[in-house]
Parts: C-alpha cells; structure tokens; sequence
C-alpha cells in the first residue's frame, strides 16, 4: 500500500522529530458505524494509528483524558449527540488539534462552515484513501503555524513581538514537549506565504489552558471585572510562572467570545448585552445578506462608507481611501453562497458572538450595545465572535468587530469603524487595529455600504489589528473598547478590518499594540466552551478561523499579517490542502494573502489583510479570497448582521453565508483592497 | 467458479449497482482482514436497515417531517456512499431533493424505488459474498495496487 512509501517520503518533510507521519495518533469520530469501520482500516492501511469512536462526548472525553495523545481529529459533521461543529470548536479551544471535517453534504454552506469554525480540513465522503493520506500535512501546518505567528507577530510588532516570542518561548506551562504550538501561534495562515523557518524550528511551547488554569484566569476576569480585564492585570492576578501577556490576551480574547457565544446563545440569559445588541444587529439582519456585492459594485461606496465609517467611527473624517474593502469582493471571497446575511439568523448569532465583548463577563467590550442597537451602523458591532479565541480589545468606537474568531482569539480591534471581523478560527489574534478594519470580508453592508468590507471575514485573530482607532488596547485585546464606537455614523463603520481604513492611521499603534497582545494570547485556547456556545447557537461567528482577513489598513503590513493570518489562518486551516475546497482554499488561503496585501500596499483601503504574512503582498486588489476555505460564512456566522453597519456586516454575514463557493473568487476589484494604507 | 465471481462482480459494476468506492474497499482488504469487504458490507446493511425502518415509520406520519426526513436519509446517503452503493445513492439524493422541496408525493414514490434497489443490492451483493466464500480468498480487484 501507499503507506509505506508515503511514510518514507514524510518523514522527511518538515522538521518534526517524529516518525512522521507514520504512527500519526488519529482520533475518528462518526456516528455512521460504516464509514467508521471504513475510515479506520484506511487510516490503519496509512500506517497512523487510529482510536475511533462515535459519539462526539466520547471524543471529547478521550481528548481530554489524553491531551497530548492525538495529533489529529476527523469529525464527521453530523452527528446525533452533538453537532460535528460544535465538537471542532470545543477541540480547537481545549487542546487545539487539528480537525477534519467531513460529511457527505459537499455544499459550500457547510463546507464554509468548516472554514469558519476552524476546520483545517473538509473531506466530502466517501472518503479515498488518497484524502487520507496527506493529513499529516495539517499537524506540521498547525505546528509551523504556530511558529509563525509569533514570528508573524513579531514583524509586525516590529520588535513587540520578537519580545514576546522569547517570552513564549520561556513560557513552559503545561505544553507538552510534543506539540509545538506556539502559544502565539494562532495565525492560521497559510505556510506558504509566510515561511519562516526559524520559527519552525522554534518549538514554543504551547500554552495549555488546562482546566485550573483556564479557573485562575476566570476568577482572575471576574475579580478584575469583565471592563477591566485587560492581560496585563489578569497576568498579575493570575501569577502563574512562566505565563505571558500575549498568551493571557489571547486567552482572553477566546474567552471573550466564548461568553459572547454563551449569551447569544442562551436566550440572553447571560447578557444584558446580548439583548441590547440583538435589537440592533436586527437591522443589521435585514441588510439581508451582505450585499457586499452592491457595495462592491458601487466601489465608491465603499469607499464613501468606509470614509464615512471611518470618520465616524475614527472620528476623523479621513476618509481615507475608504477602504474599499472589496465588500463585494468579500462576498466572493467568503464564497458567501448567499450573499444574503441571513441577518435573521445572523443577528442572534451575532448577538450570541458579538455581544460585545462586553459580554464577556463583563469584558466592557467597548461596543456599545447601545450603539449597537441604535445605529444600525455597528457603532460597536464587535461582533467577536471569538468562538475559539477571545476577541478581545475591540478598541473601535464603530467597531464592528466581528471577530470570529473561532480559534483564535481575536482581538484587538481597535478600529473605531472596525468592522473587525476578525475570523480567526484559529486563534488568530486579530490585531485590528484598523479602524476600518473591515476585517470581516463581508461585510455588507447593505444598508450603507460603507464599509467595504473587504472580505471581512478577516478573523484575524491573529493580530488582525485593527488598527482603527489606535486604542491602545494593549491590555489586551480583549478589551474591546469600542470607543469610538459613537463615531460610526450609523453604517459606517469603520470596517476595522480594512487595510484600508482610512484613517486608521493609528494602526500602527495598535496594530502593533495587538499584534503583541495578540500573539501572546495566541496561546490560548483551552476549555472555553465557546465553541460550544458558538455552535450553539449557529453562531454566525465568523469562525472563520483562518479567515483572518483582517482589512488592516494596510500599513500595517504586520499587523495584516496579524490579519491576514486570520484568514490565511482560516484558509490554511481548512486544509486547503485537502483539496476539497477544491483549490478554493488554496485560493482563500492565497487570497487571503492577497488579500492583505492589497490592503497593505496598496491603497490604504482595503486592508485585506489577509493576516497570513501578507505583509504587502501586494495583490491587486484582487482580493481573491477564495473563500472556499472562508468557512461557510452561513448566516449563522455572520455577526456582520449585528452591525449596525448592515454595510459590513452585511458583507460578512453575506459572507459567512455564502462564502463557501469555492469558486469565486473575490477579485476585490474596484477595491484598493491593497494595504488599506491607513 | 472464480470466473463466475469475476462475472458476478463485472455485472454488479456494469450494472451500476457499485461505483468506484466499492473498490476502494476492496483494496483495503489484505491478508490482515480477509474479509473485509463483506463485513462492511453486512456492516452497512444492518444499519441502514434501521434507517430505512425509521424512514418508514416518518413516511406514515402526515404530514411529513420533510426535516427529519432529509435528516435520515442524509445519514442513509452517507453510509451508502462510503460502500460504493451507486444506484442506492442516486435514489438518495433524489429523495433529498423531494423532500427539500416538499414534495411528500415525490418521496413516497422516490423511497419506494429506493426500497427497490436497495433490496435488489442486497440480494446480488449477498449471492457474491456467498460465492466468494466458496471459492475461496478472494482476489478482488482487478486492478494492481
């Protein structure tokens, strides 16, 4: 069998010390007893060792009975006892494993949906053996991956980071020597762009969030109260040896959408905000769908809006190249199948995730609810749907930080207009410090297109930064200040996420501030339920994991890394490799890049940035985000519908529902999308 | 005899009844699980078979939960599909559409010819494995590793 010649020649790929892949620890899940037995005997014939099971409690149970005692996970998407997607988000935040996806339903809703949750992988079954046998390839991604994100974060941070890698790097808590994942590392972004080889090498330990010390940090949060938890006070409290900042921020930043989740899902039991923001992202709903086309379509929209979004929300009518996030490009770049936000359905799972952070317990997640409600126009419509990570710091006043960041915890939004919709499933930091950051890739919005979110999906956890409003969030960006929240002047938020967000000229602060932040948190993700909650309620995180498409403005080509991550992140991390979105992930992976770049150098409007190292990948606006891999920007995802800036929430949402067809491909055309220089 | 296996098999294949899958199954077979491909088979068959059952019980209820319908056979198209059943599939799916749409008529009549083939499978794929057994170890697919 292929199998032996295949563990010959993985051996030798990457650096792993290991007898990769051969011997690889997979863990199945699939209720159909059939495609179990199948899928076992293929995995056995690829020489990995295989632990099946079919219920996903049973899995769960096992993974955290034996927390480093798998490398990957193949989930099947349906399952009776709990939803394939709900198991992969509890996964990415408590021990951050790789997870396949697969299912027979090959449609791109779904298949985004694997995208935005975090999924590194889809497999449509039947499965081949083929499929199978280049999954190892997504444990050495993770790896790399993690690796990168702190050196990602450190080129953007110029320094600050390169700082906090060290610390990382010190860091030893409860990581096991066998993961190499870099407690930073959440930036999903695609290997190929930003290959940095000595991060590879770098094994940072990865911070566990075991379970007392995910309850230290809790009580660490309440005791400082949800406003004022800011990493470096929570650090303090928490005095935990070895514990950094970055990792705490990022930890927090999951945790943030993780309470974001829980009151979106719980009928607003938790969250006086939820409700509040639920009226408003009502609106945000009816933008039906991210028409981010027609805001792409009027390009100038965008631009007007992201200008006016910025303005609004920066507060300064630098209406800087709005960034045209190619909103309607973002739709195609989420392959939002239907371009419709099911704001509807988006709303409640907005809500459920954007609670603005606030919500988090009591994180003053600066969005407003207020604003929320009111302007439609996502005064803060930090949509942080961090379902894996805590988006935290969404320091923009219009920020419509939809920070799905399912993994990673996004935060740093300090866009005032950000639209941050940060996707980082995979705990992508998104350092948005965009101010119009529209780092939802689609942000569409629909009522004012304004923020052209270029491909908002931008979950960029990663460092997505946004660099809006350069509120200092370096507490952490968890904080989620949306301060200039008011600004937004009903739709237009500043996209955060928009590289090119104008105005957004603080992004270098922040985007720096968060990158830092950010990447420390990187390591966070451990028993957050937030993924649960995400799940729950069809959450319209924009789980987008590697859909870090963070819009920074582009100068930041750090922090669009920091963003880009987030979608590359998302992108990498759904496995493009599998080839199942055909290609298409590669694209969004690519696009992702591209993404950025465009934002980066080109015009400072639409900060793709596509945080996956797109330092300036200086793409044409063609923002191809493919956003196959843009996980299935259902509507569930689509925070954007909360934003008041239907605009871009619009565009998300519209993204997160759509973006699933593989082929599209978001030529933000008409959008500077380049380097939203802010 | 295994010429008439081999016939058997042909057929099965010719007639759409299998798909490329089923030889997926059949390379995985090896000395280690001689049986392999049988028992997945009889595997599948069991378990669809309480599918079907709850299928059935779904169908008589009116109006239809045209939901947990789809739910049903979405799992019964899955298990279908990891065995390279083609033609159980394609009733699958469209008994799917029947029911996306809402056309209770349409599923009635789409599972019935579902049953159909579904029966028809198990009956040829039954008489193969029996032969096989009698014939001996298998040399299943005709193409090389």
């Amino acid at each position: 069998m292929s199998s032996a010649s295949s563990s010959a020649a993985w051996k030798s790929a990457d650096s792993v010390p290991d007898q990769f892949p051969a011997g690889l620890r997979v863990l199945v899940v699939d209720d159909d007893p059939t495609c179990l037995i199948i899928l076992e005997k293929m995995l056995r014939t690829c020489s990995y060792e295989v632990t099946k099971c079919n219920r996903a409690e049973t899995a769960l149970a096992i993974l955290r009975e034996n927390k480093n005692g798998f490398d990957i996970v193949i989930s099947d998407v349906h399952m009776p006892d709990m939803d394939g997607f709900k198991l992969l988000e509890h996964i990415g935040l408590e021990m951050d494993l790789p997870v396949i996806m697969m299912s027979a339903d090959d449609g791109k809703h779904v298949v985004m949906k694997g995208v935005t949750h975090g999924a590194c992988d889809y497999l449509i079954k039947p499965v081949r053996m083929e499929a199978l046998k280049n999954i190892w390839q997504h444990v050495i991604r993770k790896r790399k991956n993690g690796w990168k994100d702190l050196e990602q974060s450190g080129s953007v941070e110029e320094g600050d980071r390169q700082q906090k890698q060290s610390e990382d790097a010190e860091y030893s808590s409860s990581a096991n020597e066998g993961n190499w994942k870099s407690s930073k590392k959440r930036k999903d972004d695609e290997d190929e762009t930003e290959d940095r080889d000595d991060t590879s090498t770098l094994k940072k330990p990865r911070v566990v969030w075991s379970v007392e010390l995910h309850q230290q940090f809790v009580a660490a949060v309440n005791q400082l109260g949800i406003d004022k938890a800011v990493p470096k006070k929570i650090l303090e409290l928490m005095n935990v040896p070895g514990l950094t900042r970055e990792n705490v921020a990022s930890h927090l930043q999951k945790y943030r959408l993780y309470l974001r989740r829980l009151s979106g899902v719980s009928p607003h039991a938790n969250n006086s905000f939820m409700n509040p923001q639920e009226e408003t992202f009502g609106p945000l709903s009816s933008v039906s769908g991210l028409d981010l086309q027609a805001l792409a379509a009027g390009g100038q929209l965008p631009a007007q809006c992201l200008a006016t979004l910025q303005a609004a929300a920066l507060g300064r009518s630098t209406a800087k190249s709005s960034i045209p996030m190619p909103l309607v490009d973002q739709r195609n770049i989420f392959s939002f199948e239907n371009p419709k936000l099911r704001f509807g359905e988006g709303q409640q799972q907005l809500m459920n995730t954007n609670k603005p952070i606030n919500l988090l317990h009591g994180i003053p997640t600066t969005m407003e609810p207020k604003q929320l409600t009111t302007s439609q126009s996502i005064g803060n419509i930090n949509m942080q749907v961090a379902s894996h990570g805590v988006q935290s710091s969404q320091n923009n006043s219009a920020l419509i930080n939809m920070q799905v960041a399912s993994h990673g915890v996004q935060s740093s939004q300090n866009n005032s207009a950000l639209i941050n919709m940060q996707v980082a499933s995979h705990s992508v930091q998104s350092n948005q410090n965009n101010s119009a950051l529209m780092q939802m890739g689609q942000p569409q919005f629909a009522r004012a297109p304004r923020l052209p979110l270029s491909v908002g999906q931008p979950i960029i956890s990663n460092g997505i930064a946004a660099s809006y409003n350069p509120v200092p969030q370096s507490s952490s960006m968890l904080n989620f200040p949306m301060n200039h929240a008011s600004e937004l002047p009903g739709n237009g938020f500043p996209l955060g996420s928009t590289p090119g967000m104008s105005g957004c000229t603080s992004k270098g602060t922040f985007q720096e501030d968060f990158n830092s932040e950010i990447k420390g948190s990187v390591g966070f993700m451990s028993s957050y339920d937030i993924f649960n909650n995400l799940n729950q309620h069809k959450p319209q995180n924009w789980e987008l994991q590697n859909v870090g498409m963070t819009f920074d403005d582009s100068r930041h080509s750090n922090s669009l890394q920091g963003n880009l991550d987030l979608s590359q992140s998302v992108l990498v991390q759904q496995g493009f490799s599998s080839g199942r979105m055909s290609g298409q992930n590669r694209s969004a992976a690519v696009v992702s890049k591209a993404m950025f770049s465009a934002g980066d150098s080109t015009e400072p409007g639409n900060l793709l940035n596509v945080s996956q190292h797109l330092n300036s990948l200086p793409v044409d606006n063609t923002i191809r985000v493919k956003t196959e891999s843009v996980a299935d920007v259902n509507s569930d995802n689509l925070f954007i519908d909360h934003f008041g800036q239907e605009d871009l929430m619009s565009a998300l949402l519209k993204q997160q529902q759509g973006i699933a067809p593989a082929e599209n491909e978001f030529d933000f055309d008409g959008y500077s999308l380049d380097n939203i220089q802010v | 005899m295994r010429r008439q296996l081999a016939i058997m098999r042909k057929s099965l294949f010719d007639q759409g009844h299998l798909d490329e899958q089923f030889i997926e199954l059949e390379e995985l077979q090896d000395d280690a699980n001689p049986n392999f491909v049988e028992e997945v088979v009889a595997l599948y068959f069991r378990d669809s078979a309480r599918l079907i059952l709850n299928m059935e019980q779904a169908l008589e209820g009116k109006p239809f939960d045209f939901n947990k319908l789809d739910g049903y056979m979405h799992q019964f198209k899955g298990s279908s599909t990891s065995i390279g059943a083609k033609k159980v599939k394609a009733e699958s799916t469209l008994f799917r559409e029947y029911c996306r749409s809402g056309n209770a008529e349409g599923c009635v009549r789409a599972f019935q010819q579902l049953k159909k083939e579904y029966g028809t499978l198990r009956k040829k794929l039954e008489a193969y494995f029996q032969l096989a057994r009698q014939t001996g170890p298998m040399e299943t697919a005709s193409r090389p590793k």
